[in-house]
């Protein structure tokens, strides 16, 4: 690695990450706690996607099919099998990889693109998510519980901030690998590929292989994802595995916190689900009950004035306006 | 013989059914045939037009079949102005950018009929709703044959208009080859409006013809959106007699898996036609267009 911590981009890493480490030392707040941990869940989901559609430039509109691999993968090994849960995280992570593999074998063989391949991953994800809920083999509609246990070696934690540190552990390794590939000649060539990827092949880039990569590492993490929300929440369905819920969050967040950029995907799910928390809140105080959609409808406008104004993100609008904050980019 | 019976009565009701799904494609491919984009947007467009029947019915005891008179040219409107003042400006002309504006538009428009009429499923109530037509053997729905006329009125409107009308020359000259076009002095980005208006229209042509015999929630929309997609895919993306061809193969496809693998799974049969016409056939069974 040429350059010092902060040149290379790893510094700003290391501090936001211990900055998010004594947090849960500022309060002792239960939700607010909860409230962090399901970020992270969401960050980590996030940053899967974003190493795909971000810096491959492949848009998946169907993440939900790896988080729910993760989800099922770590409910099912302990249910159905008895695994420790400890040893079924890597089993359900390596589902996710596995499930990516595959699917982007199917789809990059046939050379999908664009909108064909966000249309191909949505339908994956639907035909998992109408599986899982037919299937008696993964609990049907009444979904799967995990019993529950709460011992460290159980992975289920008596302290809510073990949970949470564990996430961040995740969220920070997902950040030190975003920032490695991004230095490094995958990461290029990736970039080279969602650019142009006619010239890519024309100078010799696999891209096949490239694209194969980087779909197998977003699964996987995006796999973590779901395991960390199984364990989290100790019950799935088939709606909250495989639901266009988590595909829609892990797409909003790196957009709104800046697509293809190492911390897009964390500033935009704090941005996102903060600002979710705000309007549910803001709308229950002003009518007097809960609004249910509301917080998604904000979303959706953010959405859209994201990509008409700020292409770069929150992020990217920062960097623009303070220049002093420039770097840790792609 | 009570076996064919029921062989041949899921079979005209799949064809019934195929024909509004025929319709709801029928606005995607044209949409997709001129603009080249993805109109993610279209299942949650034909909720709000659900709804709009819905409301029209409760608040002002208007029939389906008359509102649709109403509700056609406003939703043409409602397309124009949709595609013409957020899509494109929002947009700046890229492929994957329309695709999630096209995404935030049915994420707003879905969770907003989800804050007004929350998650309770509607009906409207209608004396036909129930009569059927005996025909031979079969005992149909009048309204879903209704539908089914008039889906395909509507399909042969549409060809008239873009075989033999000024506006239809224009629409196909754009799509075909739109610097050429605009070199000719027409003006594409009224095209694509008027084009997304048409597409829109068609939605709520649909949701008239639905209303009678459907439940609608803020959530209904998703059903029909893949479903339009799998049809649009397998008649070949931009053709108007492959979504037709297509919209009755699925309805068809969708009652039979019904009625022998079950309900639950019946969807299933959709998604797979609509992976393996993708990822091995993405021309469509009719399409010469990738």
């Amino acid at each position: 690695m040429k350059g010092g911590l902060f040149t290379s981009g790893y510094g700003p890493i290391l501090i936001v990450v211990a900055i998010l480490a004594v947090l849960p030392f500022g309060f002792s707040a239960n939700t607010t706690l909860n409230f962090l941990g399901f970020v992270l869940i969401v960050t980590l989901a996030a940053q899967g996607w974003n190493l795909l559609a971000g810096y491959g430039g492949q848009f998946s509109f169907g993440h939900a099919a790896f988080f729910g691999m993760g989800a099922y993968g770590i409910a099912l090994a302990q249910v159905r099998f008895g695994l420790n849960p400890w040893l079924a995280l890597p089993l359900a992570i390596a589902l996710g990889a596995l499930t990516g593999t595959i699917l982007g074998y199917l789809s990059f063989r046939a050379r999908l693109r664009g909108s064909y391949f966000a249309l191909v991953t949505l339908a994956f994800a639907e035909v998992f998510r109408i599986l899982a809920n037919a299937s008696t083999f993964t609990g049907g509609a009444a979904g799967v519980l995990i019993p529950l246990r709460i011992e460290a070696a159980n992975f289920q934690f008596a302290d809510k901030r073990s949970f949470y540190w564990l996430a961040l552990a995740f969220v920070a390794f997902a950040l030190l690998l975003t920032q490695a590939i991004a230095r490094s000649r995958f990461g290029a060539y990736l970039v080279a590929v969602r650019e142009n990827e006619d010239a890519a092949r024309a100078l010799g880039v696999d891209a096949l292989a490239v694209k194969l990569k980087a779909i197998t590492l977003s699964g996987g993490i995006t796999a973590a994802a779901g395991s960390l929300y199984a364990q989290k929440f100790l019950y799935i369905d088939a709606n909250l595995a495989f639901g266009p819920w988590i595909s829609v969050e892990a797409l909003l967040a790196p957009i709104i916190g800046g697509i293809g950029t190492v911390f897009g995907p964390l500033a935009g799910a704090v941005l996102l689900l903060g600002l979710g928390e705000i309007t549910k809140t803001f709308f229950t105080w002003l009518l007097g009950g809960a609004v249910p959609g509301i917080d998604l409808v904000v979303f959706g406008v953010l959405l859209i004035l994201c990509v008409a104004f700020a292409p770069r993100g929150v992020l990217g609008l920062l960097w623009r306006i303070l220049p002093a904050f420039r770097g840790g980019r792609a | 013989m009570l076996k064919f019976d029921i062989f041949l009565s899921a079979l005209a009701n799949g064809l019934l059914t195929g024909a509004v799904y025929a319709l709801i494609a029928l606005g995607l491919t044209l949409i997709y045939g001129v603009l080249h984009i993805i109109n993610f947007a279209h299942g949650a467009t034909l909720t709000l037009a659900m709804f709009a029947v819905f409301v029209a019915h409760q608040a002002f005891g208007l029939d389906p079949y008359i509102a649709v008179f109403i509700l056609t040219p406003l939703f043409f409107v409602l397309g124009y102005a949709l595609q013409r003042f957020v899509i494109t400006p929002a947009s700046h002309g890229d492929d994957g950018n329309i695709l999630l504006v096209t995404l935030g538009i049915s994420i707003i428009i879905e969770n907003a009929l989800l804050a007004v009429f929350r998650s309770d499923t509607r009906s409207i109530d209608v004396p036909y709703g129930f009569s059927v037509m005996e025909i031979g053997p079969l005992f149909l729905s009048t309204p879903k044959v209704i539908a089914f006329v008039a889906t395909l009125g509507v399909a042969g409107l549409l060809w008239l208009l873009l075989a033999r009308s000024d506006t239809g020359k224009a629409i196909r000259a754009v799509a075909k080859e739109k610097t050429g076009a605009s070199l000719c002095g027409i003006d594409v980005a009224h095209v694509y409006a008027v084009t997304f208006g048409i597409g829109t229209a068609c939605l709520a042509i649909a949701a008239c013809l639905l209303m009678p015999t459907f439940l609608v929630n803020p959530r209904v929309g998703n059903a029909f959106v893949l479903v339009a997609f799998t049809i649009v895919v397998l008649g070949g993306m931009g053709s108007i007699g492959g979504a037709l061809a297509g919209g009755l193969i699925i309805g068809v496809v969708e009652s039979l898996s019904g009625l022998y693998f079950g309900e639950s799974l019946g969807q299933i049969g959709i998604f797979l036609i609509f992976l393996v016409v993708l990822l091995f056939r993405p021309t469509g069974l009719f399409g010469a267009k990738a």
